[in-house]
């Protein structure tokens, strides 16, 4: 039986100096199914598809792409998007001040002569958001809305366009695991109506249970490609695949013994000046000596704006009440500098954003936060920094060409492990990591767990924020689960499932509605 | 050949065409400076039938030079912190005109100068204080000072108008010489500036041995000693062909020995201290500055407050060369010195530049400045010319940055 093939990417090579970033991919996908593409960071998925979409243009490539048949030389994204395909990037490409019917329809307005026509625009951006499931008014600005749902009016854009190939990047990366459920039973839904999709994940959970065909990267090459609807595929034939040999336990084992309590928090509330609104009420929290405590929830449930209060109160909320000890001393951070001072590191969600100066190298980024350690007098010692970062580099094994090198050129999982290395750099007794592997692949994330391990057996206490639920069970020696700005529950990860937590995670939510 | 070692991959040793290659390749930005300096020279000793290239026009040059990068390195970090300050041309007037009126109030020039130094701080602080603390966007602050210090600089000027300044002192600055050696007049030129000469050349070959060898120490890419030894010589030739002008003319103008004092401290600041780094953190990316414990307003403040202190120094240096002080002195000096900033390499994204650089992108704007009045350009058809290079530096320096990045 011959196979419909929507899509046939033959024999594609690309290189950049110096690497061959794809290397004889042939990537066929059949009309009408989920097609999840895996691999570890730097295995090639971006890059092929960036070649898809004529990001790369036709010519700097070889090899041959053809979309139902034919033969096609993109040089623009414009060119592809024509022929029906639609990319979604994990960054999302919204404007955040503009209404939702708006954001939809820019760039391929409905025109009435010389004329935006508006009325139409909305009446069919409101069918759109009914196609994708999402009940809210088309006139809401983009920014009143949540990641998930901001997620759904890139999918009504790209349905907008007529797209034939939908393209998801990591779509699910920022989301908690209902916003996740329901975009999976979209795409399922869009299959049905013929949509043919093809998924970048990292989440094998959620490829598991969707992938129609999963086609597995490794090293710019396919390594195999695997029908899941002829058999279930386990998460664990995925992993063998990803990283070229079995890992045992994705969560390595530990054997610290837990001290006395080394921060706490009592009765904290917190306003946020702008809105009014109280952020966080009456959290109670503590961490142990060598203890890692998982703090789990969904987005908005107010864990970053936690841990920011915290860590200096960066963003200038207005703490109504609540007190706060470390290591037996009661303290009110000001800023940052106080509380790194103090033995206190907060690793942000947003490596990119607020993480890492990417413009600068490796060893300028690790020593940053705690520079005047490697001040004679008043000169920084640039000899010992290079010291200093070679250590974090072999130690943490971060893969780079050299310590001078920028760090926006390294990947993701690379760049995790710098902004780690550059807080343990500042010596901190209690480290706080929010989502500390999002967007890292599985070799990476098992790397940042074994690290996890050996520094609370050097005695530090870890918080962790993470919205993957099996990590947080997985990691922690106790999870606190926070809804809407308060902790709703406290629960010992060996008596922790996932429904638990999510019933805990959900409780406020129910009761206000 | 250990020295040839590049880090981490097994490349073979480069042969000597392919180094001198990928040097141009990956510092085009820094070389195309220095090639359009040297283009500007040449067409300008050509079409002033040498007059530019003369020790006595060159001299004219560095004492024009003087204020516009005094007040280019301030601008410098104004701009990798990614603010602007568009005020500096009338702060640097108004100051210039406190100081000749002090100086005709009788007050000595040793303490005129603290005074207005002091002024011009006091004028950063207060802008920064706008910026940072009240968190008006800098452009704005600015703006408004340029009215303010506008209209200031009219009002002082207003009874007298030009205010002439005779105090022999305070004329130095700006059209003075470093005195020679007692026995210097044995010889034809100026003794001290040769020494002087001889010992930046090898203060400069001291400091390159050592950065090479600490290089080659922790394994780091290194040129090849061929590639080293030229660039070695040619830099020691280009500064004693300078000091040779210098040296056969009347010596070091006392500005030359000011921007330079000034440029060595910035530097200093800028690569080898805490508050350097801080700056190019929050240059490249604030939020991520302030998570790192960087107080990101008391920097912002600092960088703001050394702009007030060089828009000071720049305006007595302006005051003393036209020993006087006008009611229209420092108009458009701020442009120049965005423009010899941005020409310097300072990237528009900001968290780039280094103050070396500004300086040259200011003897590039100033070149053009003295070779057109030379040649007598008109004022109108200058500011054109200065524009366009202007430009087209900025679109040059975003275009390699692109090609780099791919």
């Amino acid at each position: 039986m011959t196979k419909d093939y929507i899509l046939e990417m033959r024999n594609i090579t690309k290189e950049f100096p110096g690497v061959k970033a794809l290397d004889g991919v042939t990537f066929e996908v059949q009309r009408g199914e989920i097609h999840c593409l895996v691999g570890e960071n730097g295995a090639g998925k971006s890059t092929l598809m960036k070649v898809l979409s004529g990001v790369y243009p036709h010519g700097s490539y070889d090899g041959e792409i053809v979309l139902s048949g034919e033969t096609q030389a993109f040089r623009h994204i414009s060119d592809s998007e024509r022929q029906g395909i639609a990319i979604i990037y994990q960054e999302l490409a919204l404007f955040p001040e503009l209404p939702i019917y708006e954001n939809i329809y820019v760039g391929h307005e409905i025109m009435k002569g010389y004329v935006i026509d508006w009325n139409e625009i909305k009446v069919e951006a409101a069918k759109l958001l009914k196609r994708v499931g999402l009940n809210i008014d088309p006139n809401t600005k983009i920014k009143d809305l949540g990641v998930g749902q901001q997620q759904l009016v890139e999918i009504a854009k790209a349905l907008s366009k007529q797209v034939d190939l939908l393209i998801l990047d990591e779509p699910t990366a920022a989301l908690n695991e209902e916003d996740s459920a329901n975009l999976l039973d979209l795409l399922r839904e869009l299959k049905s109506q013929g949509v043919t999709c093809i998924l970048i994940s990292h989440k094998l959970k959620e490829i598991v249970a969707v992938a129609d065909t999963i086609t597995v990267l490794r090293d710019g090459t396919v390594v195999t490609s695997l029908d899941a609807r002829e058999r279930k595929v386990s998460e664990q034939e995925i992993i063998k695949h990803m990283v070229g040999r079995e890992i045992e336990n994705i969560y390595p084992a530990r054997d610290v013994t837990v001290g006395d309590v080394a921060f706490e928090v009592k009765d904290w509330t917190v306003v946020d000046p702008a809105s009014g609104r109280e952020i966080l009420h009456n959290v109670n929290l503590n961490v142990r000596k060598g203890e890692v405590v998982g703090l789990a929830g969904l987005m908005g449930a107010g864990r970053t704006e936690l841990a920011l209060s915290l860590f200096g109160n960066v963003p200038g909320y207005d703490i109504r009440s609540g007190e706060m000890t470390l290591n037996g001393k009661r303290m009110a951070f000001k800023h940052p500098a106080d509380a790194i001072e103090n033995g206190m590191a907060y690793v942000t969600e947003d490596r990119k954003g607020n993480g890492l100066v990417l413009i600068q190298d490796v060893k300028f980024n690790i020593t940053l936060p705690a520079l005047e350690k490697l001040v004679d007098r008043v000169v920084v010692d640039d000899n010992e920094e290079i010291k200093v970062a070679n250590d974090y580099r072999e130690s943490f094994d971060i893969r780079t060409q050299s310590v001078a090198v920028k760090v926006n050129t390294l990947s993701g999982g690379n760049q995790q492990k710098t902004s780690l290395a550059k807080w343990l750099f500042a010596e901190p007794s209690v480290l706080i990591l929010d989502e500390p592997t999002r967007g890292i692949d599985v070799g990476a994330k098992f790397e940042i767990y074994s690290l996890m391990n050996q520094l609370v057996a050097e005695g530090i206490s870890i918080i962790m924020i993470s919205s993957e639920l099996l990590e947080v069970i997985g990691m922690s020696d106790r999870i606190y689960i926070m809804s809407e700005g308060t902790i709703t529950g406290e629960i010992d990860a060996k008596d922790a499932t996932e429904e638990k937590i999510m019933a805990m995670a959900t409780k406020t939510v129910e009761e206000a509605v | 050949m250990r020295t040839e070692k590049v880090m981490g991959s097994g490349q073979k040793k480069e042969s000597l065409a392919a180094e001198v290659r990928s040097l141009f390749v990956s510092n085009i930005r820094d070389y195309a400076m220095y090639i359009a300096l040297a283009v500007i020279f040449l067409i300008f000793t050509i079409t002033t039938k040498g007059l530019f290239i003369s020790s006595r026009n060159l001299i004219n040059l560095v004492n024009q030079t003087g204020y516009v990068a005094v007040l280019a390195i301030g601008m410098t970090l104004i701009l990798i912190i990614k603010h602007i300050d568009l005020s500096i041309g009338f702060v640097a007037g108004f100051l210039g005109a406190v100081a000749a009126i002090l100086l005709s109030n009788g007050w000595n020039v040793w303490l005129v100068i603290p005074t207005v130094l002091a002024c011009g701080v006091l004028v950063g602080v207060y802008q920064g204080f706008l910026v940072t603390k009240i968190q008006v966007p800098a452009f704005v602050t600015t703006l408004a000072g340029m009215f303010m210090f506008r209209g200031l600089l009219s009002m002082v000027t207003a009874g007298t108008g030009t205010i002439i300044v005779r105090d022999r002192v305070f004329l130095q600055l700006s059209n003075g010489y470093i005195p020679d050696l007692p026995w210097g007049a044995n010889f034809d030129f100026h003794l001290l500036t040769m020494l002087v000469g001889i010992g930046l050349v090898a203060a400069m070959i001291f400091s390159q041995v050592r950065h090479r060898q600490s290089l080659i120490r922790y394994q780091f890419k290194t040129n090849s000693p061929t590639i080293f030894a030229v660039k070695q010589v040619a830099l020691s030739v280009i500064i004693m062909v300078i000091t040779w002008i210098m040296a056969s003319y009347r010596g070091i103008p006392w500005t030359a020995v000011i921007v330079t004092v000034v440029l060595l401290i910035y530097n200093f600041v800028l690569t080898k201290t805490r508050f350097g780094r801080h700056v190019y953190a929050i240059g490249g990316n604030a939020e991520a500055a302030e998570l790192s414990g960087i107080k990101v307003n008391r920097v912002t403040f600092l960088v703001f407050s050394s702009m007030g202190l060089m828009a000071a120094l720049a305006g007595m240096l302006y005051t003393s060369r036209l020993a006087s002080a006008t009611p229209t002195a420092g108009l458009g000096f701020e442009l120049d010195a965005i423009a010899s900033s941005y020409i310097g390499g300072v990237s528009v994204g900001g968290g780039v530049g280094r103050v070396t650089n500004t300086i040259i992108g200011a003897l590039v704007i100033m070149s053009l400045t003295n070779g057109m009045n030379l040649l007598g350009v008109d004022i109108s058809f200058q500011y054109v010319v200065k524009g366009a290079i202007f430009v087209l530096a900025v679109a040059f320096d975003i275009t390699t940055r692109k090609r780099a990045k791919a």
